[in-house]
């Protein structure tokens, strides 16, 4: 794993098509990887990569642009929410639903950018609160269309492409999530390469610079708000149909906050880093809360404050700089 | 885009209320090439900062060709044809070279990062390389070829050859002085280095405390050395 994030972020710049293609087959080994550690328990991996497309979309406002934001569980949530009301609506088919899934965080994302991004510093990181808890309070009260307290329940999609019935075993929902994370994957890579990209680069570098050269600073951060809010989408989709069911925990503050740290753990900036994160913090928080119950959070923090101390760029960082030291190493030996 | 006339007309501007330039009139011809020179800290920058909308306009108007650009933003002047070479050489420091001169495409194709490679093949040979290991004199090429990729019909300048080596200043002052050559593009260039901007200029303004105190041909400055030692506090051979 280290090593394809190494060579995949170096490949990157010099060879487009080499990333995406190290994207697509990163995927498939750790999802091969994951297939064979925790083979009875694919409904964890299959929220696993719900959650990774979270830290992704946060990835491409926080890290590609510098907004702060506690509050983008929100844009998950909405679309989770929006997807089981569908679902339970009559549209049962997945690609659609995954359709809603992505109108709806582009919605929601279009409005928290529009007004997050007006503000910078510290009032952009409280109103990102105010909007989450605004969304976790309203998905609360609502119960008649989120289910309240309780939960909204009996999302239960078609097969996918009417061939693959959802199975009590998530072998389908896992697969399904898998291939839906390596395509969006593979066109964030493209996206965050483009002049588009690459321009919200410059304005998180320097937003003066880039206006010198043309860029309208705030129209693009918008964007890139609907942008994240649509890949946030995907993940509450998926999130929905495979769990069946959309709780106040997929817009809570709690998974804003743990989703910055899965970014700031892998690397924030660096999609390979947020991919990272994300799998290494999901999988060693499931390991450590299953053998040790009682002092697993503590566990937890002690891990981020190990990589805040040694890594403080993220573990993609991290490996990056270490990859070639260790390989000279090995070389000589 | 063609080259484009710059009709500054009773420009007063500074930082907040503070004013800096005062009263500054002049035109530049499209394809024109205008020094302006000036001691240290008299509001040459602010100046071209003011062109390019980065400071508080108290009064005038700036005009190139057609457009008016007095009440546009930074944005919007850069969109409309000005190119802003600034002192700080604004080359963002975490995206390769590569990637800074597609920043500048302004939605051009990528075929045309060769232009900037041939107008500085240093910038090839470093294309992987993040902006912030680049050195300084390899900085100011960098923004300056991604500003020219841009197209713009008027390039603003700002002491591009300050801390560079002499051979870099002459590597850069030849391109300069290449593309005001081939009438594309009006050139306004502020420099401390009065030789080199007196060769490749066709008029020089010279400002002192804000205001315009000179401005004529640069032969006319160079035939009054009492002058130049007056203004500019240093003497030319």
């Amino acid at each position: 794993m280290a090593g394809l994030s190494t060579l995949a972020k170096t490949s990157d710049r010099a060879f487009p098509f080499a990333a995406e293609l190290m994207g697509v087959l990163s995927i498939a080994a750790l999802g091969m990887l994951g297939f064979l550690l925790f083979p009875d328990d694919l409904a964890f991996l299959t929220r696993l990569i719900g959650i990774t497309l979270l830290v992704l979309s946060l990835d491409l406002v926080t890290g590609y642009c510098g907004v702060a934001t506690l509050g983008h569980a929100a844009l998950f949530g909405v679309s989770a929410y929006a997807v089981g009301n569908a679902c339970i609506g009559g549209i049962r088919e997945p690609i659609l639903l995954l359709g809603v899934g992505i109108i709806a965080g582009t919605i929601m994302g279009a409005i928290s950018g529009a007004l997050i991004t007006r503000f910078r510093g510290l009032p952009q990181l409280v109103l990102s609160i105010a909007i989450g808890q605004l969304v976790a309070a309203l998905a609360n009260k609502l119960s008649s269309v989120t289910g309240g307290s309780d939960g909204l329940s009996g999302i239960t999609p078609d097969p996918v492409l009417g061939l693959f019935r959802f199975d009590m075993y998530s072998r389908t929902a896992f697969t399904f999530s898998l291939i839906v994370l390596a395509v969006v994957f593979v066109l964030l890579l493209r996206f965050v390469r483009s002049p588009f990209g690459l321009l919200c680069r410059g304005i998180r570098d320097d937003d003066l610079r880039a206006q010198m050269i043309g860029a309208t600073v705030y129209p693009r951060l918008v964007i890139m708000y609907a942008v994240s809010g649509a890949v946030a989408g995907v993940g509450g989709a998926l999130n929905a149909m495979t769990a069946g069911v959309v709780g106040l925990d997929s817009v809570s503050f709690e998974r804003s906050a743990e989703v910055l740290v899965m970014l700031v753990l892998g690397g924030a900036g660096n999609l390979w880093g947020a991919l990272f994160g994300s799998v290494v913090f999901q999988i060693f928080e499931h390991i450590v809360s299953a053998t040790n119950p009682f002092h697993w959070m503590t566990l937890v923090g002690l891990l981020l404050i190990a990589i805040v101390l040694f890594a403080p760029r993220g573990l993609s960082h991290g490996v990056a700089v270490l990859w070639p030291k260790i390989f000279k190493r090995g070389g000589r030996a | 885009m063609p080259a484009a006339r710059l009709e500054v007309a009773g420009l007063s501007a500074g930082y907040g209320p503070t004013q800096i330039v005062q009263n500054i009139t002049f035109d530049v011809p499209a394809g024109g090439r205008l020094a302006i020179l000036g001691r240290n800290g008299v509001g040459k920058t602010t100046l071209l900062a003011t062109l390019m909308g980065l400071s508080t306009r108290h009064a005038g108007s700036v005009r190139i060709g057609d457009v008016e650009l007095t009440r546009r933003r930074t944005s919007a002047r850069a969109l409309a044809g000005v190119g802003y070479v600034p002192q700080s050489r604004d080359v963002f420091a975490s995206l390769t070279v590569e990637e800074n001169l597609a920043t500048g495409l302004k939605g051009r194709s990528r075929a045309a990062l060769a232009e900037a490679y041939e107008m500085f093949p240093r910038l090839g040979e470093r294309r992987r390389h993040l902006g912030g290991q680049l050195s300084g004199g390899e900085q100011q090429m960098l923004s300056m070829a991604r500003t020219m990729l841009g197209q713009p019909s008027l390039l603003l300048l700002d002491e591009p050859l300050e801390g560079l080596a002499p051979v870099i200043c002459d590597e850069l002052m030849s391109m300069i002085t290449r593309l005001a050559g081939s009438g594309d593009v009006t050139v306004v260039l502020v420099e401390q280095q009065i030789e080199r901007a007196l060769d490749f200029a066709d008029r020089v303004l010279i400002l002192e405390r804000g205001r315009e105190v000179w401005s004529g041909a640069p032969d006319a400055l160079r035939a009054d050395r009492a002058l130049i030692e007056r203004l500019l506090g240093v003497g030319i051979h």
